[in-house]
């Protein structure tokens, strides 16, 4: 049982992670490296400044910052500068790795007996896990609330087009530079502020905390997708959410089968692998790298 | 109204593949006009169609819409006075996204997108209305993707997104040309009705002689990136498909070559 909890825990501070994710990949059809060490930036962020005497809500709401900025510059690089999306990720992971050593002055801070927004849960008595279950939940809830608005409002309809055909939406009058960079910044403000929540779950941030984000992010967004469904953004982002659970909870078992934590990247990447065996799944994916190796964000002949 | 001076335009200049697709294009587009363009295979009819929407700068020459130099404004810029429907019934639309949520897109064209809702209750109705004229059955079916959308309902739902809020320039790229021929027939007529009734200016790219001659008030021949014919509302009425392959080969000098022409 308690095995359920600590995955149920960590699937949640997780989910907005994969949200974000889904967002670069689904929503805009690009993918999206800039994740992997946007994470590792939410959490440096958020640590440093704790660590610093700064109140956690503001060091969370800072890692968000970040995340927004990692975003605007590899949306940046990908609309003004033509660079295909997936190099545009892949350079500023890299950049942001020193950035990271930069921000956190050293490869490892613990939060060492340092107040954190779940030790503010667990103060008022609850376990652990149990407050981080609800801290996600309470976020998660929150961010698809926000989302599902912002989705349906005349800027979130143009950037959903945007992933969806950009030579109509170019027709239609909208500057595709400027959609894409909101989403992609959108996208990895999320998996920032994530990143801030698991850090302060975990008690630390690490330098290389962010390594294989994207793989468990869109190991989240599919199994989500085929498990739950996908029939409109708000079933998408509830699935995207409950799949990043799921994650949690098959490789809590396949912990429980023998398998070392040394194992994890491992066992997500055949995860990963095993998902897109199937047909359908692949169908699914493949045709939705198009826009990540063509060319530039106005690109439309 | 629309202007083309001198249109030139030469993809992968410089290189082993350099194509001169416009060779010196003069066209002189009135108010009101509908121009049905025809030609052989890469005469260059789409070329200039996308030129004028703006899908690349052309390599020299000059394009003005209402006196306005256009020459090197962006597809989302002109797009505010260009409605336009493509040969690919999937590229009109957002496939993943709703008939309702399309037509909002379409509804807002040219003005800045804004946190407001994307689709009001209001809009909703008056979508519902126009869908109704059709006679598709698609105002009942605002809810859904357009991916479930036969063609020739994607195409009529484009050709009513392209003409929201009267466009100056309505642009027709062989819209029927991947439809069924009694759907490209519907469709056409409803192109017809369009504009007609919103007294659009148009021009339309077809591989159909016959719709060519009995559609519009004006017909443009294009051959090798050249404009060889451009024959008026007058000269138009008394031509039959025979006439203009004539003319087709006098003025060019070779047999027209168009594999889907031929097949009419």
């Amino acid at each position: 049982m308690s095995l359920f909890i600590n995955a149920g825990a960590q699937g949640l501070l997780w989910a907005v992670m994969a949200i974000g994710v889904y967002i670069t990949y689904r929503i805009l059809d690009i993918a999206d490296l800039t994740a992997e060490g946007c994470f590792t930036l939410g959490a440096a962020v958020t640590c440093r400044l704790i660590t610093g005497g700064v109140s956690p809500l503001v060091s969370t709401v800072a890692a968000l910052g970040a995340g927004l900025v990692a975003g605007l510059v590899t949306g940046v690089l990908h609309t003004k500068f033509k660079i295909p999306a997936l190099l545009a990720g892949i350079l500023t992971m890299t950049a942001l790795w020193s950035v990271n050593l930069r921000v956190m002055g050293k490869s490892n801070i613990p939060l060492l007996k340092k107040g954190t927004l779940l030790t503010m849960l667990s103060d008022m008595g609850l376990e652990k896990d149990v407050a981080a279950i609800v801290a996600g939940l309470i976020l998660t809830v929150l961010v698809i609330a926000f989302l599902w608005w912002f989705f349906n409002t005349e800027t979130g309809y143009v950037i959903r087009a945007t992933g969806d055909n950009k030579n109509m939406i170019s027709a239609q009058g909208v500057d595709t530079n400027k959609t894409i960079i909101i989403g992609v910044m959108l996208g990895n403000g999320l998996i920032a502020l994530s990143a801030s929540l698991v850090a302060q779950y975990n008690s630390f941030a690490d330098i290389s905390m962010g390594i294989g984000t994207i793989v468990i992010g869109l190991a989240s967004v599919i199994i989500g997708e085929v498990v739950f469904g996908k029939r409109n953004i708000l079933h998408s982002l509830i699935a995207v959410a409950l799949g990043s659970v799921l994650y949690r909870i098959i490789i809590a078992i396949v912990l429980k089968l023998g398998l070392r934590a040394d194992d994890m990247k491992l066992i997500s990447a055949v995860m990963l692998v095993i998902a897109l065996c199937f047909p359908g799944v692949r169908d699914m994916v493949t045709k939705n790298l198009k826009n990540s190796v063509k060319r530039g964000g106005s690109q439309n002949a | 109204m629309l202007k083309l001076s001198e249109v030139h335009q030469i993809f992968e200049q410089g290189t082993i593949n350099e194509k001169h697709v416009l060779k010196g294009i003069d066209l002189d587009v009135e108010q009101g006009d509908f121009i049905t363009i025809i030609g052989g295979n890469g005469a260059g009819k789409s070329t200039m169609l996308n030129a004028i929407a703006g899908n690349f700068v052309i390599t020299s020459g000059k394009i003005e819409i209402d006196n306005t130099d256009v020459t090197r404004m962006p597809v989302y810029k002109r797009a505010k006075h260009i409605g336009r429907v493509f040969q690919d019934p999937r590229m009109g639309t957002a496939t993943d996204m709703t008939i309702e949520e399309n037509l909002a897109i379409a509804y807002r064209r040219g003005k800045p997108r804004t946190l407001k809702w994307g689709i009001t209750n209001k809009e909703r109705d008056y979508f519902r209305e126009v869908l109704s004229q059709l006679d598709l059955g698609l105002e009942n079916r605002l809810k859904d993707k357009t991916r479930f959308l036969s063609g020739g309902q994607r195409q009529a739902l484009t050709l009513l997104m392209a003409s929201f809020h009267h466009p100056k320039i309505l642009l027709l790229d062989e819209h029927t040309a991947a439809l069924d021929p009694k759907t490209a027939a519907k469709v056409l007529e409803l192109t017809v009705k369009i504009v007609g009734e919103n007294k659009l200016t148009a021009m339309m790219v077809t591989h159909n002689m016959r719709d060519a001659l009995r559609v519009g008030n004006r017909l443009i021949m294009m051959n090798k990136g050249n404009c060889i014919l451009n024959i008026n509302a007058e000269e138009k009425k008394g031509l039959d498909v025979p006439d203009l392959l004539n003319m087709f080969e006098k003025a060019s000098g070779e047999k027209m070559e168009n594999d889907r022409m031929l097949l009419d």
